[in-house]
């Protein structure tokens, strides 16, 4: 309720957004290539023995389009952003900055939580898109320069076997997992007890929580979008 | 409004924490320009009272009224008028550590109030030489200043949205007792000027008799005695006595295990 209604906090919103995009991005870019050469090598070991190396390319975008992209992206900035909330906002609330802001007529919830969890929602789609490209990248160095594929027929492959519901998908667990690494660090810093040990307990339960729910809820979406296809 | 409605008005507020109860039955009532110092050992509840009132907890019984208004249970959205009569200043000054100090001091008008910045960081410069700080510290952040600093800092925000009721929590605790004293003249400079009410709470019996005009003492969870600030040496109470002369024999037992 807090994130639709008035009053906004657009500088607020925006130094999220850069917080949780911008500095997320070399940690994400290289989990997303790393992972496509790693999936490219490991599926033309397995492939080679049937003669069908020719799938890689599809595997690749599949797998990286679908679900790593946006897990281990999901995984990285809750280990980064939902981490640093839990901090900041456990460290406000045990040093009495939370009782202040309400004090000066502030709501916290819209002053603190609502910019996150906007930020959250809109950025990790963009992060997942670029880890998307950068993943499909990735495997496609690892073909063409270490398996020998020719560059052209791995590219047309792999456009071939795109789907936009597989990137749409992505994206949507990428929003879905924003919300859930925001709340999960406002969550357990707002609530956070008991001077340095609470704020350090609540990080932990902010990255441990909402590295679950990012597990459990990419099920949810991969059985809402692909069940009964 | 009439003149007997008490600004604040607190009754048979009782507010527990599991098992314990930290505030049994407390009844209060401040009025309108008075400066009201509630003193009390460590962990009597002085700052769950405070706390009450601002709706940061909700007691568990009775009523509190500000300015003949029942505040007990109201949502946000009724409550953000009446928030905007108080000012408080944290014990720990608890100021924003991500913005500067002028912006710690002009974020009540420019979040609050929705002042323009240019506005609200003239105001915040002023209100900051009202404490005796210069605008060398205006872009300074908080993690740079002093303690008595951070606690004018705090002061200067408190002030800042001219409010009708000012809190000081402990605004004594952990300074040297120079700046103690150089931070409850400023206290009762600004609460003068503003001709506001106040509400403090402390267990510095010296910063209690200059900016009382009226001291209340808690003890478990209850009012035990209140009277003007000058009676507080020969009031008759024990409990007070034994307090206010800081001895640890006396009808008030800490609880502290023997060896």
């Amino acid at each position: 309720m807090h994130c639709v209604l008035p009053p906004f906090y657009p500088r607020l919103i925006l130094r999220q957004i850069i917080e949780i995009g911008y500095y997320s991005l070399p940690v994400v870019g290289l989990t997303a290539i790393f992972t496509g050469m790693v999936l490219a090598l490991q599926s033309y070991t397995g492939f080679a023995r049937f003669n069908a190396e020719g799938a890689i390319a599809n595997v690749v975008v599949l797998s990286i389009t679908r679900e790593l992209a946006p897990v281990l992206a999901g995984l990285m900035v809750a280990g980064r952003i939902g981490a640093a909330m839990a901090a900041e906002i456990g460290t406000m609330r045990v040093t009495e900055q939370i009782d202040a802001l309400t004090t000066l007529s502030t709501n916290p919830f819209k002053y603190l939580i609502a910019p996150r969890i906007l930020a959250g929602v809109l950025t990790l789609p963009c992060l997942v898109l670029i880890a998307d490209i950068i993943g499909v990248m990735g495997g496609y160095i690892v073909s063409i320069h270490k398996l020998g594929f020719n560059p052209s027929v791995y590219l047309h492959r792999t456009w071939e076997f795109l789907q936009p519901l597989d990137v749409i998908s992505g994206l949507v667990k990428a929003s879905v997992f924003g919300f859930l690494i925001a709340l999960m660090g406002c969550y357990h810093g707002y609530h956070s007890r008991g001077g340095a040990e609470g704020v350090g307990t609540a990080t932990t339960n902010a990255v441990v929580s909402a590295s679950i729910l990012i597990l459990a809820f990419n099920y949810v979406v991969t059985e809402i979008f692909f069940a009964g296809k | 409004m009439s003149e007997n409605v008490p600004k604040i008005s607190m009754q048979g507020v009782k507010k527990a924490f599991g098992p314990k109860k930290v505030l049994d039955g407390l009844d209060l009532d401040v009025q309108q320009g008075e400066s009201v110092v509630v003193i009390g050992g460590s962990g009597t509840g002085k700052s769950v009272m405070l706390k009450n009132i601002l709706g940061l907890l909700t007691p568990d019984a009775g009523s509190i009224r500000v300015d003949g208004t029942e505040v007990v249970g109201m949502r946000w959205r009724d409550r953000e008028p009446i928030l905007r009569k108080f000012g408080m200043l944290f014990q720990n000054a608890a100021l924003f550590d991500s913005l500067s100090v002028w912006q710690n001091v002009a974020f009540g008008l420019i979040e609050g109030q929705g002042m323009r910045r240019d506005e609200a960081h003239a105001i915040a410069l002023e209100k900051l030489a009202a404490v005796g700080l210069g605008a060398d510290v205006a872009n300074l952040s908080p993690a740079e200043l002093s303690g008595g600093m951070k606690k004018r800092v705090g002061l200067a925000r408190a002030i800042a949205t001219e409010p009708e009721i000012l809190f000081f929590d402990e605004p004594t605790t952990g300074l040297d007792p120079i700046m103690g004293d150089v931070i409850n003249d400023l206290i009762v400079a600004c609460v003068k000027e503003l001709g506001a009410t106040a509400l403090s709470i402390t267990h510095d019996m010296a910063s209690a008799r200059k900016i009382a005009d009226r001291v209340a003492m808690l003890h478990q969870g209850r009012i035990i005695w209140t009277g003007p600030a000058a009676d507080i040496e020969n009031c008759g109470n024990e409990y007070v006595d034994q307090f206010v002369n800081g001895r640890a024999e006396g009808p008030i037992q800490m609880e502290v295990r023997q060896p």
